[in-house]
């Protein structure tokens, strides 16, 4: 048995305690906004926040999130209009949106650390976040214009 | 006149053998009834639950290989280079405990290593440390095993081979290397200093990893918190050999010690996370800043503190190194890819929960054990610090990939001699591993 907290909820689940994370967030609790890509934590699209933090739920077996709290793409903003959802939309930035919602998890936790980013902290950041559909130029526009709205700042974008 | 010699010599022989059997001998302590548990005060009982986590009790004397053995009923398995030892069984069960155990058998076993039947104890047991406690502590501690429900569990047999399975032995070790009694107050140190050295040296026995042993299985006189090999993890050097960039301040050691992460160093991951999350959590605070206090005097940090600055500074260059512009180093590739959007700092500190790989003990030791381990197996919220994680690498990496990643991470964020072997060592740590299910897509 493991429990921790997912966007909120308690969530008790009584799976192997080598299970992926991934798999205990979408068959046994349901939330499928999260998604599959490579399985060996190397493309960034099943990434979640464990502690504020983003992670490769694929690679992390349930027993290592006992007790944490745990937010999945469903659960940054009630209305999904957390800032950083609000600039991909404006600005489009998906284009087949598999990987996109692993975008967003890195970009919101990389917002926390780096609040007004650079380029270079950008491209440090999500570089383990891959798009095949090559959207890297609108992430990184989507992501400083959220910074910008984060901060009130009316003027820039 | 030869013969009188050899007379004499036989006879200086037999005598000292008599004076050794005399001085190894020791009587077994009459077997008493398990003494009930109204005969301690709770008051004893909660200081001796804080004392046995401050020493570790449960760590080692609950199995842990194959089952899960229930907590204190003993048959850990310890490899030793003398073979594999499976610590007693410390419940109060009468046949398979230490249920028939006297208050002044106990204590015999802390201070001296002497079983309560006389039979000379292995110093697995860390016997050379404990004798340094109060009576007052060890008596604690007894209070509150002998307060824990007796569990019926027998322990697997040592696999310790001739000579060294001989018992007798141990009281020759002891002559060598036992310093019996509670340790002296230094006068010319403070009371926190004091109190860090009672708790780092008896209870919590820091050395017991910390410090390299000789080929009797005795901490080196020589070499104190030197860094040593452990359970397949290195225990590094807790003094000025330690190689890390920033030294171990005071408030590092406390921030380690206290919730399993050093900003400038790393997490408790491996043996060291109960160490921390089990045990000296349970710690009164101050007992935790005693340690560190005297931890930071061992390793001198206040005569180094001052290079901290700079090596902070470049560390957060090393950091951002290949991470703009054209990826065209492969191995560059491996770390952005897998260790940049945990790992990757733009300075000028590091940010918090954003542990900066360039600064990190494990890259800094002398060899790539710890880095290996924690690419391997992760490190969950019951270690390092408890709200985060980190995944496993272990179907992501191959031993040649980790030889890579390692080998350029020593490059470009030490700058220290390459690693040997890597490629081989990365295989024999991953051999000690269980294989986590792949996720593959089903």
């Amino acid at each position: 048995m493991t429990t921790f907290r997912l966007n909120g909820r308690e969530v008790t689940v009584d799976v192997p305690g080598d299970t992926p994370l991934l798999w205990v967030i979408r068959d046994e609790v349901g939330l499928t906004g999260t998604k599959f890509g490579c399985g060996i934590g190397m493309c960034g699209a099943c990434t979640i926040h464990i502690g504020g933090r983003a992670t490769r739920s694929c690679v992390t077996p349930v027993s290592a999130a006992e007790g944490a709290d745990i937010t999945t793409i469903e659960g940054i903003d009630p209305e999904g209009n957390h800032p950083v959802q609000q600039a991909w939309r404006e600005i489009q930035v998906p284009q087949c949106g598999y990987c996109q919602s692993g975008q967003i998890m890195q970009a919101v936790s990389l917002l926390k650390d780096y609040p007004s980013p650079t380029d270079e902290e950008i491209d440090a950041v999500m570089a383990g976040s891959l798009c095949r559909c090559m959207t890297y130029i609108r992430i990184r526009e989507a992501i400083k214009k959220a910074a910008a709205t984060a901060r009130g700042d009316a003027s820039n974008g | 006149m030869i013969k009188r010699i050899a007379a004499a010599i036989v006879g200086i022989g037999v005598a000292g053998g008599v004076g050794f059997l005399a001085y190894a001998w020791y009587p077994a302590i009459a077997p008493v009834a398990p003494p009930p548990p109204s005969s301690f005060s709770a008051a004893q009982i909660e200081r001796g639950r804080v004392l046995a986590a401050g020493g570790y009790c449960a760590e080692c004397h609950t199995r842990t290989d194959g089952k899960r053995g229930v907590e204190l009923a003993g048959d850990y398995k310890m490899d030793t280079p003398f073979g594999a030892i499976f610590s007693s069984n410390i419940t109060p069960d009468p046949e398979t405990g230490i249920g028939h155990w006297s208050e002044a058998a106990f204590k015999r076993a802390m201070r001296k290593g002497i079983s309560r039947d006389g039979t000379q104890l292995f110093p697995a047991f860390p016997f050379d440390h404990f004798t340094h406690m109060t009576d007052q502590d060890i008596d604690d501690v007894y209070a509150f095993l002998m307060t824990r429900a007796p569990v019926h569990s027998v322990k697997r047999d040592n696999t310790v081979g001739f000579p060294f399975n001989i018992r007798l032995e141990q009281a020759g070790w002891k002559l060598l290397f036992l310093h019996e009694g509670p340790l002296k107050n230094d006068p010319a140190q403070d009371a926190e200093w004091n109190r860090g050295a009672y708790l780092a040296e008896g209870l919590s026995h820091c050395s017991a990893c910390h410090t390299p042993r000789n080929l009797m299985g005795a901490e080196k006189a020589s070499a104190p918190y030197d860094g040593a090999p452990v359970d397949n993890w290195i225990a590094p050097p807790l003094n000025e050999h330690n190689p890390t960039p920033v030294v171990w301040t005071e408030d590092e050691y406390f921030k380690y010690l206290r919730f399993g992460s050093a900003p400038l160093h790393g997490s408790a991951a491996g043996p060291m996370s109960p160490v921390v999350h089990g045990g000296l959590s349970e710690m009164p605070e101050s007992d935790v800043h005693a340690i560190a206090h005297y931890l930071a005097q061992i390793d001198h940090s206040a005569t180094r503190v001052s290079q901290d600055p700079k090596a902070i500074a470049w560390a957060m260059q090393a950091s951002m190194k290949d991470l703009v512009g054209p990826q065209v180093n492969p191995n560059a590739k491996l770390y952005a890819g897998a260790c940049a959007a945990c790992h990757a700092n733009a300075g000028p500190q590091p940010v918090e929960g954003r542990p900066d790989l360039a600064l990190n003990n494990a890259l800094w030791l002398d060899e790539p054990t710890n880095l290996f381990q924690v690419i391997l197996r992760g490190i969950g919220t019951t270690e390092g610090i408890s709200t985060v994680s980190m995944p496993s690498f272990y179907h992501s990496f191959s031993d040649a990939d980790l030889a890579r990643l390692a080998a350029y991470l020593r490059a470009t964020r030490t700058t220290l001699p390459p690693w040997t072997d890597l490629e081989k060592k990365a295989g024999e740590v991953r051999k000690t591993l269980p294989v986590p299910p792949v996720a593959s897509s089903h």
